[in-house]
């Protein structure tokens, strides 16, 4: 699936996602990657290496042919090779991206693949190399150093204690090489994180223009959907709901003259029992549509109102205040259609439904205690949310393992 | 009975307007917006008003709106709202306004069963309080609140106290004596920290206000 995916998070704790751990994963994983770009840079590199080894050694007649031979070898690998590395390098990062939890667009949907050397998008990915292959590792060097310190520390705890130090001096050193194991975890996450900052600045394909065109006309789209359903609810209401409600009542009327006993008068009750389910049919459908308490009273008062109709045990903890009125609707369709989900398919009664802003997102998170095990692929009502809110710029998760619980999580961009 | 309807679709309005002569109520004006609805109160005087909720121009809650302002002006106004949908703010704040009594907040739907609507207007105009069914039911499904308290017996109970109805109709619908419908509200009062007293609207009034606490 492109950007617009469902992407499994298996998150324990609540808003707001786990950073610190996920700077930890991708700080580990940051040595490997460099160690693999070695690997690589190791044929292209070796020649030139050799070269001035030789250079250094023996630089008289034959040798010096043999180093410019070398050399040149080198050169040669390293510019037909080098652009390879640094795209295949760029593209591997960009996905190692994901453990940040950000999506990257991909090139096929965001940018194109570069293929000349006048391309700035190449050169960028060269200089990426340089931040992989000797920054990176320079801090990594540093951490470790910070590590050694600490995982030293019982060593020389124990050295101290044969030594028969005075007390106060081991405890001193015991607390200090243990008071870093904070200090260390956040440099690491820290440094995960800048990484993965300065990563995204280098490698993230700039959108072509073509491509921000297609970004507003589908947002366009999304949003004259959005218009026509409230223009659709206006006349169900307007016109429909009113003409019955005023058949109900000459039904009513109707009935008041017919003798209990005849059989018009069954006829006239069935007729009055109809169209009243009608009418509640028809409210359901309109909600569905367009809800009004949303669009007049905004995102809370409408959860609430869904809390209060739905058979489940809801719990609400909505953020009150007003957003633009799309990100009202996809926030609000998620919702309903989470807690419809829930109620259809998972065997409990707790919902919890929760949002909050972080910076200019709105994040909406619905929680089941039910089993889990929820498909996206089955159904379309998941996979044309996903859609939208990717129209909206912004993205649906789902995490459902087998055991449970069912977490649906909508991020939407709110700048207002 | 002499009343003002606000209406803005036509066919309903004339639809009341025959179900209410049928009624014996009189309809001494039938109006299509707020504005019209407040100079036909100020006008006529009327010993009920019956308003949809959303009207023109903007066809959200100026029924509502011009309810309330007409309860601040004259707080014992009578005054029953029609809705489209359960509302729960716009239930508490009808509720909350002027004197506190004499409103009805209902469901469209109510409207068709002709002969129960028309003793409902009758209640509110005789200064009772009648809300829709279907609102007392979504506040009693919420269970974070002191409701939870009260065993099923008690909540039926409270729910057809909240929709206006006597003791003695209420022992009626639940089959009960009026005694052991009396000793039930008193359960209810004591569980929900209200003060017991003999006044028939008075306590009303302390179950919707405990009714429009959850509503806010």
């Amino acid at each position: 699936m492109t950007d617009t995916a469902l992407r499994a998070t298996n998150r324990r704790g609540f808003l707001p996602p786990a950073r610190p751990w996920r700077g930890l994963a991708y700080s580990a994983t940051t040595g490997v990657a460099s160690g693999v770009l070695w690997l690589m840079l190791s044929v292209p590199l070796t020649p030139v290496f050799s070269a001035a080894v030789v250079l250094s050694t023996r630089p008289t007649g034959a040798y010096l042919i043999l180093a410019a031979v070398l050399g040149l070898v080198g050169i040669g690998l390293l510019s037909l090779l080098g652009p390879r590395i640094a795209l295949s390098v760029a593209r591997a990062e960009r996905w190692r991206l994901r453990l940040l939890g950000r999506a990257v667009r991909p090139l096929g949907h965001g940018g194109h693949e570069p293929h000349d050397l006048t391309d700035a998008a190449l050169w960028r990915a060269v200089a990426y190399l340089v931040l992989l292959g000797i920054i990176a590792p320079i801090w990594l060097g540093a951490l470790a150093a910070i590590g050694l310190i600490v995982v030293s520390t019982p060593v020389s705890l124990e050295h101290w204690l044969s030594d028969a130090d005075p007390l106060p001096g081991v405890i001193g050193r015991a607390v200090g090489g243990l008071s870093l194991i904070p200090v260390l975890l956040y440099l690491t996450a820290w440094f995960g994180a800048v990484h993965g900052e300065l990563t995204r600045m280098l490698l993230e394909p700039e959108p072509s223009a073509d491509l921000v065109e297609v970004a507003r006309s589908r947002a366009r789209l999304a949003h004259a959907f959005d218009a026509e359903r409230v223009r659709i609810e206006r006349d169900l209401h307007d016109i429909a709901q009113q003409r019955l409600v005023a058949l109900t009542v000459q039904i009513g009327l109707a009935r008041l003259d017919l003798p209990e006993s005849s059989a018009s008068a069954a006829a006239m009750s069935v007729a009055h029992d109809q169209a009243r389910t009608l009418m509640t049919e028809l409210r359901d459908l309109i909600r569905g549509i367009s809800p009004r308490t949303l669009r007049e009273l905004g995102l809370l008062a409408a959860v609430e109102e869904l809390a209060a109709a739905s058979s489940l045990n809801v719990r609400v903890d909505v953020t009150d205040g007003r957003f633009l009125p799309e990100v009202e609707t996809i926030a609000y369709a998620a919702i309903s259609e989470a807690v419809a989900n829930t109620t259809k398919h998972a065997c409990t009664t707790e919902v919890w439904i929760t949002t909050q802003r972080e910076g200019d997102r709105l994040l909406v998170e619905v929680r089941d205690g039910g089993n889990g095990g929820a498909d996206p692929a089955h159904g379309s009502g998941l996979t044309g949310l996903a859609d939208r809110a990717a129209a909206g710029g912004g993205r649906l998760l789902l995490s459902s393992p087998v055991g449970g619980p069912t977490v649906l999580r909508v991020e939407l961009p709110c700048a207002s | 009975m002499r009343v003002v309807i606000a209406e803005d679709s036509v066919l309903l309005r004339e639809g009341l307007s025959a179900m209410l002569a049928r009624f014996q109520v009189e309809v001494i004006a039938a109006v299509g917006d707020a504005s019209a609805l407040m100079s036909a109160v100020s006008e006529h005087r009327p010993d009920l008003v019956i308003t949809d909720v959303r009207m023109p121009p903007g066809f959200t809650d100026e029924g509502l709106r011009a309810a309330v302002a007409l309860r601040v002006v004259q707080p014992e106004l009578p005054v029953v709202a029609l809705s489209q949908y359960v509302q729960h703010s716009y239930a508490g704040e009808l509720l909350a306004s002027g004197s506190g009594r004499s409103i009805g907040y209902l469901l469209k739907d109510r409207v068709g069963d002709v002969a129960e609507f028309a003793d409902q207007l009758r209640r509110v105009a005789g200064g009772g309080t009648v809300v829709d069914p279907e609102v007392v039911r979504q506040l009693m499904q919420r269970r974070r609140d002191p409701l939870g308290k009260l065993s099923p017996r008690e909540r039926e109970v409270l729910s057809l106290m909240a929709q206006g109805h006597s003791n003695a109709a209420a022992a009626r619908i639940l089959s009960l004596t009026e005694a052991g419908v009396a000793k039930h509200i008193g359960n209810v009062l004591t569980k929900l920290d209200l003060p017991i007293s003999d006044d028939t609207n008075r306590r009303v009034l302390a179950v919707l206000a405990y009714l429009r606490s959850q509503s806010d």
